[in-house]
C-alpha cells in the first residue's frame, strides 16, 4: 500500500515539472518575440499605437508617485540628518536614493501593475475570444502583429518612466527640503552634483529600468498569450503578472545592485 | 483617438523622457564632471591612506583637479601606491606634496597637491616624492593620552 503522503510528493513534482514546462516555452516565446520584431520596426506606426498604451497613459502615476516619494525622502531624510548637523548633504540623499533604487523600482513596480496587468489582461481576451487564431487563419503572425510592438513598445517606456520619476523625485525632494524647510539652495544642488556620478549612478540607474522593462514586458505577455481562454484564466494570469513582475523586479533588483554598487 | 492626437501625446512622452534623463544628467549629476577629458597619471606612495577611495576627489587649492584612479598596496616598501588621474590642463611641480586631508571633520577623504617651486613638471607615470599620510584619529588619541600621561608623571616629581 502506498504513503498516504504519496498524493502530495506527487502533486508537487507535477507542479514542478509543469513550472519548468512553463519557463522552456516562456523562453521559446521571447526568442520568437524577438525573431519576429522585424515587422514591428518596419512599421514604427505599431510600437507608436502601443508606446501610447503602455507609456503616456503610465505617465500620470509615475509623475505623480515620483513628486510625493521625493518629498517624503526630503521630509525623513531632513529629520535623519538634521541629528548629525548634516542637512545640506540632503540633496545627496535624495538623488542617490532615487536614481541609483527607488527610480527604477518604484517606477518598475507602478509600472508592472498599470502597464503589465493591462497587457496580459488585453491579450489573454483576444486570445479567449479568438482574435489569435483569427489572425492566424489570416496568415497574419499575432506574434509580430500583436506581441512583438507591446514588447518594443513596454522596453522602450520603461526607462523614460523611470527617469521622469527621478527626476520628478528630486523635484519634490527639493520642494520639501529647500522651498519649505529651508535647507540651503546651493549646498542643496552642489554637494548632490559633487556626489551624483553620471556613470556609476545614472547610467546604471538607467540599465537596472531597461532590464526592469523588458522583465516586466516579457512576463506580462507571456501571461497574456499562455492564459487558459476563460475569464477566470485570464483574470488568474493578470494577477500572475503582477505577482511575478514585482518579484522579479525586487529579485533582479538585488542582483545588479551586487554587480553595480559593490565595488568600493 | 485619432492617429495625430497619439503621435503628438507619443511625442509628448518622449520628449519629457528625454528633458528628464538631461535634467538628471545636467542638474543631478555634473555633466562636467564625465570623462573629465584628457587626463594623465600620476603615482603617490603613502604610509597610510586612512579611508581613501577609489575615485576621491585630488584637489589643489580647493579646486578639483582629478580623481583617484586606484589604489594598490605595493608589497616591497609596505606602503599605499595611489595612482591620481590628473587632468591634462593642469600641471604640477616636481617637488609637489601630496597629502590625504578630511573634508570636515567627518567628510570624504581626498588627496590634497601642493605645488612646490622646481622647473621640471611631472609627466605620465612620474611619482610624487613628498607624501603626507593620512590622519588616523586612534593614533591621535593615544597620542594625545600618552602626553598627558607623561605630564602628569612629571608634575608630580
Amino acid at each position: 500500500m502506498p504513503h498516504r503522503s504519496l498524493p502530495t510528493v506527487r502533486s508537487i513534482g507535477a507542479k514542478a515539472i509543469d513550472n519548468v514546462l512553463r519557463l522552456g516555452y516562456a523562453t521559446r516565446f521571447i526568442g520568437l518575440t524577438l525573431a519576429h520584431s522585424g515587422t514591428s520596426f518596419a512599421r514604427p506606426g505599431l510600437i507608436v499605437r502601443e508606446l501610447y498604451y503602455t507609456g503616456v497613459l503610465s505617465m500620470i502615476i509615475i509623475l505623480v508617485s515620483g513628486l510625493f516619494v521625493g518629498m517624503v525622502l526630503g521630509l525623513q531624510g531632513y529629520q535623519t540628518l538634521t541629528t548629525y548637523g548634516s542637512e545640506s548633504a540632503l540633496g545627496v540623499l535624495v538623488a542617490l536614493s532615487l536614481v541609483r533604487e527607488l527610480g527604477p523600482v518604484v517606477s518598475a513596480l507602478l509600472f508592472a501593475s498599470r502597464a503589465g496587468s493591462a497587457m496580459t489582461a488585453e491579450i489573454g481576451l483576444m486570445k479567449a475570444t479568438e482574435q489569435l487564431s483569427a489572425m492566424e487563419m489570416m496568415a497574419v503572425d499575432p506574434i509580430a502583429r500583436v506581441v512583438a510592438p507591446r514588447f518594443w513598445a513596454g522596453v522602450i517606456s520603461m526607462p523614460l518612466l523611470a527617469a521622469m520619476f527621478s527626476a520628478m523625485g528630486v523635484f519634490g525632494g527639493y520642494i520639501v527640503g529647500v522651498v519649505l524647510i529651508g535647507v540651503d539652495e546651493g549646498s542643496f544642488w552642489s554637494q548632490m552634483q559633487s556626489a551624483v556620478d553620471i556613470r556609476e549612478d545614472i547610467v546604471n540607474g538607467v540599465i537596472k529600468s531597461f532590464v526592469f522593462g523588458i522583465a516586466i514586458t516579457w512576463i506580462s505577455l507571456f501571461e497574456g498569450y499562455d492564459a487558459p481562454p476563460t475569464a477566470e484564466g485570464v483574470s488568474g494570469a493578470t494577477t500572475r503578472t503582477v505577482v511575478t513582475s514585482s518579484l522579479a523586479v525586487l529579485a533582479l533588483d538585488f542582483i545588479l545592485t551586487s554587480f553595480m554598487f559593490s565595488g568600493a | 483617438m485619432g492617429r495625430s492626437m497619439l503621435d503628438l501625446w507619443v511625442g509628448i512622452f518622449v520628449v519629457a523622457g528625454m528633458a528628464a534623463l538631461v535634467i538628471l544628467a545636467f542638474k543631478v549629476g555634473n555633466m562636467s564632471n564625465f570623462g573629465g577629458g584628457d587626463t594623465y597619471e600620476i603615482n603617490a606612495n603613502f604610509d597610510n591612506i586612512g579611508g581613501l577611495k577609489p575615485r576621491a576627489p585630488i584637489k589643489s587649492a580647493g579646486v578639483v583637479v582629478g580623481r583617484v584612479k586606484s589604489i594598490t598596496f605595493n608589497n616591497e616598501r609596505f606602503t599605499a601606491k595611489v595612482t591620481m588621474a590628473v587632468e591634462s590642463a593642469y600641471k604640477f611641480p616636481k617637488d609637489t606634496t601630496a597629502s590625504i586631508l578630511t573634508a570636515g571633520l567627518l567628510g570624504e577623504q581626498y588627496i590634497g597637491l601642493e605645488g612646490g617651486g622646481d622647473d621640471k613638471m611631472l609627466n605620465s607615470g612620474d611619482s610624487i616624492r613628498l607624501t603626507q599620510s593620512a590622519v588616523v584619529l586612534e593614533k591621535l588619541i593615544s597620542q594625545f593620552l600618552f602626553d598627558k600621561a607623561a605630564e602628569g608623571g612629571t608634575e608630580k616629581k
